[in-house]
């Protein structure tokens, strides 16, 4: 499984690479203005982690976590389900950054090989943030009623999450 | 709604700190984690400036396209509703396929342009239509081939495989993705 993960992005890139080549792009010069795109996007992101960080920080070195939901490690424990991965995936249906700064936070204490590092990156590689883009995509043609939008987007990442749990219980464990 | 959360974790972390005792971590954690802010932004400029070069020539030589094109008649049978030349599909494909490939900005644009042309079609202007809603619950969990920024953060960490997550994103994206496809497909045949 990791071995063939290793393959997708060189062959990705020289797919890219060969393909522009041959529909005679200026690769050079257009890898150049995408580059800046990706430095501006940097750019902004950079008040928002930052916000970010500072507020997960708070909240997850508080160990409010640990003792809130200390009655549920032994379930947990007998699902395989680390406690801390609990704040990660329920944030990530609302904030992308905010996830992002759970995941940070669990490498930065258990390390990304961990069995929770694991399963915090396929969490955050395999979901969106659906409210804030049911948010966006419906109010840009102002429609009010959503009908089951959000229920079934919410079950998708629901089920999204427990995949992950399983997905990397099977493969590393 | 972000800005109750953000609230919510500062103020119960503060809180909760307080209450068991730990003033001193409090004020570490309140001065340092900025930096550790920063640090996670600096580590993840490389990699963002180094992708949407790479992915602005998959851009440029038509890559998109013909991935769009790929996986139009694959999609057409999601939205039923969708006339066979209506220009939302086109659109619709577009966007899954630029999200695929992790190019959120190029993805963005495609959607809008979807739900407008969706809208023309739809009867009840203030009532979101079928297509709509599955492809919202595509769009939200959809696929990204290269979960680019959770590569760069692992590598920060100096993980031993920071790509070994690639294929188990892919199964859990895909797992997901069908899940909200069948529910979609089963509240709208209720619905009828």
């Amino acid at each position: 499984m990791s071995y063939l993960s290793k393959f997708i992005i060189p062959l990705f890139v020289i797919s890219v690479i060969l393909y522009g080549l041959k529909k005679k792009v200026m690769i050079y010069d257009t890898f150049l203005e995408g580059a800046k795109e990706g430095l501006i996007t940097a750019f902004h992101i950079f008040p928002s982690v930052i916000a970010m960080v500072f507020a997960v920080n708070i909240f997850l070195n508080s160990h409010i976590i640990e003792v809130g939901f200390y009655f549920l490690e032994p379930y947990l424990k007998l699902l395989n389900i680390p406690l801390q991965i609990l704040p990660m995936a329920f944030i990530r249906p609302i904030s992308g950054t905010a996830s992002l700064a759970i995941m940070n936070d669990i490498f930065a204490n258990f390390g990304p090989d961990s069995y929770i590092g694991r399963i915090a990156s396929v969490l955050q590689g395999c979901t969106d943030t659906t409210i804030y883009v049911l948010a966006l995509y419906f109010g840009s043609v102002k429609i009010s009623k959503t009908r089951y939008a959000l229920t079934t987007g919410l079950f998708a990442d629901f089920i999204g999450i427990l995949a992950s749990f399983l997905i990397i219980y099977i493969f590393f464990s | 709604m972000i800005n109750k959360i953000w609230g919510f974790f500062i103020i119960i972390g503060i809180i909760f700190t307080i209450l068991t005792g730990n003033l001193d971590s409090l004020n570490d954690t309140i001065l340092t984690s900025s930096k550790n802010g920063v640090n996670m932004v600096i580590e993840l400029i490389p990699i963002l400036v180094l992708w949407s070069g790479i992915m602005k020539i998959a851009e440029a030589s038509g890559l998109l396209k013909i991935i769009a094109k790929f996986v139009q008649p694959l999609l057409s049978k999601l939205f039923p509703s969708l006339k066979k030349d209506s220009k939302a599909l086109g659109y619709i494909t577009s966007n899954i396929a630029a999200n695929a490939l992790g190019l959120g900005n190029a993805a963005t644009p495609f959607g809008l342009k979807a739900m407008e042309e969706m809208q023309k079609e739809n009867e009840n202007k203030d009532t979101a239509s079928d297509a709509m809603i599955t492809f919202l619950v595509l769009n939200t969990s959809g696929v990204t081939i290269i979960p680019t920024t959770v590569i760069a953060l692992r590598m920060m960490y100096k993980s031993a495989n920071p790509e070994e997550i690639i294929l188990p994103a892919i199964l859990a994206t895909l797992c997901s993705s069908i899940a909200g496809l069948l529910l979609d497909y089963f509240r709208r045949r209720k619905n009828k």
